[in-house]
């Protein structure tokens, strides 16, 4: 990378007149969490690489309300909501990309009936379009020649809005073999992040839900256990090191498979 | 004649039973909240050929699948004959229909092949679940009823499928020796005369070894026993479904129908909420105003009771096989955790049963009985157990929604009484305070773009 890339607020964008062609939702999990904030330099390098004009909220952002939401808080998630709507039509918001399928999956399906109406898209659907519309091109795929790559599916992407094949269809991009565990798509287990359990010790039982997953995950031998969430992220990265894998694993994030293969990083 | 008011009487005595029966579970139902479900009607009953009918979601395990099918097909199809022999049993006919001639070969034949599908199916389920170790079938809730309930239906088919099967055994070597009388010019009795040459018979012919002793009144004796076997048996056993769990024979289809057709990850919006936080934001709004003497009075947030459930909730209940299917593909249940979504569904409908058995003691309305779903029945740490993957409700061959129960039932936990582990409060507290479930200021948030040229 050589040009210095620098992403602009709404605010910004405005004072200047302009208007984004998509806002960056980047998320909580995006914002503060070293790692998660790593997915999210990665889908800025590959939408600035793609010629998107995209802009953030910035410091204007703010939760969701999904975990309230799932922990059984509607007043909070509501209150959450409307402010959020209120700054996204402020701005006449009609395009959102989210680095997250939580905020992908609210918004999406939970906002419109408050007000909130827009087109939402995961950033890997979106940048499954930006390949298809040949913005895009991966052209050190080669890089992933001869690793296997396994996806795991985040729940409110696959089961909840059945998304299964843009994540996929990106990946295929990649010189690696694409190899599904036993438990995917429709049948995928969860990471055992959800439903606001990121936020809690887990319920007594006889094993971490992370750590099941991950030997399954590990089952099919990968050399990278691709995910679309943050949350999965974490969990992933947590169980692969559980197994002190880490050295052979890598969890990663497809848009930071694909900001690699495209040579951003 | 007195054969034929005996029918009519225990025919008469099986339909009102199930009629009362269905007439209370209807109430039951409806004494849970509002839902409309009444959009859509193409997409519904699109859902409800797909799922019900053509029972999409149950092959996607092949063996078990493909076995409920046959007995589905079986219970669905030999429904023509047991309208016969209604008819016959009116009327005094024998046979009715035998009159459509080689059609009626090819029925009865078909009957045949598929009773010995549902009776070998029948026998195989069986096996699975009491001699196979299938953890879903010996988990913690498939205890006493619950598990001689599934026996129960097993063995009941088993015998009337084995009743029928003789019954037509009986009749076929009724119609050789019939014909055999008229070839020696003997005597015919009236009684025989009935057992005219009608049917095929392709499996039940390998029955006759064991009734091929008995004398001509012997076999119409035992003709007659197992028709009589067979008729009443299916009459007993419709008005043991809705008592059942088996009762999802019939509410596969409006549960299916009524599916929830939103995609699974977007839960639904509490209007009562939508009301307060807009007021709440509204600058305009007179904080001091006297509520509205005509308003109705609040609605609970969230559900505690089973009756704070939507019909819709409730109607899963009933519709519940306990299958399990569901526990089997729950991440929380795998890994050891208390929480099975079957257990919230077989809960729900208890519960709600014993409301409506409490309305029927007292005339019609529920007294308090100290008791609720919420701690009574489902814990706590079981709700909090979920991790809201739709697992559950992907699993579910009848489109059951356990976790829209689990999320009403945390609603009324965290927005009626406050009761949340305590990491949770305090993610409640980061959002409401920083606009993130950390404790990270909003001013922090576009750190990472100044980080992005950085190697």
């Amino acid at each position: 990378m050589s040009q210095a890339i620098h992403v602009p607020t709404m605010a910004e964008m405005l004072a200047k007149g302009e208007t984004p062609e998509v806002l960056f939702w980047v998320g909580c999990s995006g914002s503060f969490d070293d790692r998660a904030k790593k997915i999210t330099k990665a889908i800025a390098k590959i939408l600035t690489h793609a010629g998107v004009k995209f802009a953030v909220l910035g410091a204007e952002e703010s939760c969701t309300g999904d975990p309230a939401k799932r922990a059984g808080n509607e007043f909070l998630y509501q209150m959450q909501a409307m402010q959020n709507i209120m700054v996204l039509n402020g701005y006449e918001i009609k395009n959102i990309v989210t680095g997250c399928p939580h905020c992908f999956n609210i918004m999406k399906n939970e906002y419109p009936e408050l007000g909130g109406n827009y087109e939402v898209q995961h950033h890997t659907q979106f940048i499954n379009q930006l390949i298809k519309d040949g913005r895009l091109q991966v052209k050190d795929g080669e890089i992933f020649k001869g690793k296997r790559i396994t996806f795991h599916d985040p729940c409110y992407l696959g089961r909840g809005n059945d998304v299964y094949e843009a994540p996929r269809s990106v990946l295929q991009q990649l010189d690696a073999e694409l190899v599904e565990m036993r438990r995917c798509k429709k049948q995928g287990l969860c990471c055992g992040a959800g439903g606001a359990q990121m936020f809690k010790e887990a319920e007594p039982g006889n094993k971490e839900v992370n750590i099941e997953r991950t030997e399954e995950a590990l089952e099919v031998k990968p050399n990278v256990i691709a995910t679309g969430c943050p949350f999965c992220n974490t969990m992933m990265t947590d169980g692969v090191k559980n197994f002190e894998k880490e050295g052979s694993v890598e969890v990663k994030d497809i848009a930071e498979l694909i900001a690699e293969a495209a040579d951003l990083l | 004649m007195l054969e034929q008011i005996a029918f009519a009487l225990v025919f008469i005595a099986g339909v009102s039973l199930f009629a009362l029966r269905i007439k209370a579970i209807r109430r039951n139902i409806l004494l849970g909240r509002d839902d409309d479900r009444s959009d859509n009607s193409s997409a519904r009953w699109k859902t409800m050929a797909l799922v019900a009918l053509g029972q999409s979601k149950m092959v996607v395990r092949p063996v078990a699948g493909i076995m409920h099918i046959l007995i589905y097909l079986g219970f669905v199809i030999i429904n023509i004959e047991v309208l016969e022999i209604i008819i016959d049993g009116v009327t005094g006919h024998h046979r009715i229909f035998a009159g459509i001639g080689g059609l009626y070969d090819f029925l009865i034949g078909s009957f045949e092949i598929l009773a010995l599908g549902v009776l070998v199916s029948c026998v195989v389920f069986l096996a699975r679940r009491n001699m196979l170790r299938i953890k879903r079938f010996h988990s913690a809730e498939m205890t006493k009823w619950p598990k001689s309930d599934a026996n129960i239906i097993l063995i009941v088919e088993i015998l009337l499928m084995f009743a029928f099967l003789s019954m037509n055994a009986c009749d076929a070597l009724l119609q050789g020796a019939l014909v055999q009388a008229q070839a020696e010019g003997a005597e015919i009795s009236e009684k025989l005369s009935h057992y005219a040459q009608a049917g095929s018979f392709p499996i039940s012919q390998f029955l006759n070894p064991l009734y091929e002793g008995l004398s001509v009144s012997g076999l119409i004796m035992m003709e007659r026993f197992m028709w009589w076997f067979h008729i009443v048996g299916i009459l007993g056993f419709l008005v043991y479904v809705p008592y059942s769990k088996h009762f999802h024979i019939f509410l596969a289809f409006p549960n299916t129908y009524y599916s929830n057709l939103n995609p699974k990850g977007g839960f639904n919006n509490m209007e009562a909420v939508t009301k307060e936080v807009q007021l709440m934001m509204d600058p305009s709004a007179d904080p001091y105003a006297a509520p509205d003497p005509n308003a109705a009075p609040p609605a609970k947030f969230g559900a505690k009771d089973a009756n704070d459930l939507t019909w819709k909730q409730l109607m899963d209940s009933y519709s519940c096989t306990e299958c399990g299917r569901c526990t089997s593909q729950c991440p929380a249940n795998q890994t050891g955790k208390l929480l099975s979504p079957r257990k919230i569904m077989m809960d729900t409908r208890d519960r709600i049963e014993e409301i409506g058995k409490n309305m029927d003691k007292n005339k019609g309305t529920f007294q308090d009985d100290g008791k609720t779903l919420l701690g009574d029945y489902i814990s706590e740490e079981e709700l909090w157990a979920c991790t809201s993957c739709n697992a559950c409700v992907e699993a579910c061959p009848v489109n059951i929604d356990p976790l829209g129960i689990i999320v009403d039932l945390r609603r009324y936990l965290i927005m009626e009484e406050s009761k949340s582990p305590e990491s949770i409060t305090a993610m409640f507290n980061n959002i409401e305070n920083n606009g993130a479930p950390w404790a990270f200021p909003a001013s922090d948030r576009g750190k990472w773009t100044e980080e992005m040229n950085e190697a």
